[in-house]
């Protein structure tokens, strides 16, 4: 039986760690090779890292950062954050990635995506949306949280699917840093109106709210920064929890 | 020992590579290539493979002599090698992901869609699944039975003959995630990306 993924996420910016509240108020905490080390023993299903400032500064680092990880952890690693092309991909990938998630560029350009998925495969190619909910539906944001572009998530995750996306990675900016769960509304109607694998990111503060992103929320893997980054609980912990509660889990 | 992951342009093979090295990069060399001559001296053959069955079997198709530099490393000189994912898959005669393909035909058997039951299923079969051994393979020494592997992918290797079958998955329905024809092996799962278990059948297949 497929197991559900437990993804620690780990917001990197000039090859460091760090985790924001709300996509601001960054605190410095950590090498990035380590902790996501650390995280795979613990039995991380994958690791991401997320350059956060990617798409305003050099991001060297992150290549870097990549390639050294790639050479200790043995499970899949996904890296996002200012992908911006097919070069980028390609180098990203070089460096030992094994998915690149793309935000900003699949929305302003989604033939990106389509050439992407062809040129590597829609196994490597993950499209992150940024979602916040306006009235009754959500609307997908970009450039880190920033721009409006006014695209219903629905339709717009529908479209990820149809141009080659082999995952979504879909964040709640409603949720992002507050701790008090996904939003599972949004991850349940994108889960149920795709048929490729949903992960949900955006808002856990505990262990129930893993629970919750998988009962209700449908969603193939939950991703979590903070609550794993500060030691709050450790990959192991969350992963025996979810199987006390009768999901499937590696353990 | 020279063990050789041919490279050519099939997709990201540096977890492939990494993972090789880690296992064994003190004791064996390890080379990663295209070229022919290179390729024929080696003791074992690596063919990853990531993306469509056609944009792979096109990618070998495009380096001249790389198709037969590896039928007779396999079927005449009857050496290693180890498949992994569509790697695995081009083992078959023919292959239907985009159009008909046809494969390397070492095993026969097909390569097709998973069905997924009318959208029950998600596609790809993404994460960690079970594996079920179902007939000793070497690759599987010392792997406990039910161990987890890493899977990415949307279609299936059905071979005609079962018993090459050396592992199974429950997904959607059984799909092979091993075979073993004598000096042929393949894995559909990722063993580079599946933590200690999987460095673990990339050593059994470094010491056959």
């Amino acid at each position: 039986m497929l197991k559900n993924r437990i993804i620690p996420c780990l917001d990197v910016k000039n090859g460091r760690v760090v985790k924001g509240i709300n996509f601001v108020d960054l605190k410095d905490a950590g090498d990035p090779v380590e902790q996501a080390k650390i995280y795979s023993d613990g039995g991380a299903d994958e690791i991401c890292f997320l350059d956060i400032t990617a798409s305003n500064e050099n991001r060297d680092t992150i290549y870097d950062v990549v390639e050294r990880t790639s050479k200790k952890c043995f499970v899949p690693l996904t890296v996002g954050g200012g992908v911006r092309s097919i070069d980028d991909i390609n180098k990203l990938l070089n460096c030992g990635a094994d998915k690149v998630s793309i935000n900003t560029s699949a929305v302003e350009n989604p033939k990106v995506v389509l050439d992407s998925s062809k040129k590597f495969g829609s196994q490597c190619v993950v499209v992150a949306i940024d979602a916040k909910k306006n009235g009754n539906k959500w609307e997908v944001f970009t450039h880190g949280g920033r721009n409006n572009s006014g695209i219903d998530a629905l339709e717009y995750a529908k479209k990820m699917e149809d141009s080659g996306a082999g995952e979504l990675l879909v964040t709640s900016m409603d949720r992002d840093g507050t701790q008090i769960g996904y939003d599972v509304d949004l991850m349940n109607k994108i889960a149920s109106k795709v048929n490729i694998p949903l992960i949900a990111s955006g808002g856990v503060g505990n262990l129930d709210h893993l629970v919750d992103g998988i009962k209700l929320g449908n969603a193939s893997a939950v991703l979590a920064a903070s609550i794993f980054h500060y030691g709050k609980y450790s990959v192991k912990e969350a992963k025996e929890y979810l199987d006390s509660k009768g999901i499937p889990v590696r353990i | 020992m020279k063990v050789t992951i041919v490279d050519y342009n099939s997709g990201n093979i540096s977890s492939v590579i990494n993972s090789f090295e880690e296992v064994a990069k003190d004791r064996v060399n390890i080379e990663v290539t295209s070229d022919l001559i290179k390729i024929k001296s080696s003791d074992k053959v690596v063919l990853p493979g990531q993306g469509s069955f056609k944009s792979c079997i096109d990618a070998l198709n495009k380096i001249e002599g790389l198709t037969d530099t590896l039928n007779e490393f396999v079927i005449s000189n009857k050496k290693p090698l180890l498949g992994i994912c569509v790697g695995l898959q081009m083992f078959a005669e023919v292959g239907y992901e985009e159009t008909e393909t046809k494969g390397l035909g070492w095993i026969p058997g097909k390569v097709s869609k998973i069905d997924n039951q009318k959208g029950k299923y998600k596609l790809p079969h993404i994460g960690w699944n079970q594996i079920n051994i179902v007939k000793d393979s070497k690759i599987f020494q010392n792997i406990e039975n039910n161990s987890h592997m890493y899977f990415v992918h949307s279609y299936e290797f059905i071979p005609k003959d079962k018993t090459v079958i050396s592992s199974l998955t429950d997904y959607s329905s059984k799909i092979v995630c091993s075979v073993e024809k004598e000096n042929i092996f393949g894995t559909q799962f990722h063993p580079e990306k599946s933590d200690k278990m999987g460095l673990k059948i990339i050593n059994n297949f470094i010491n056959l």
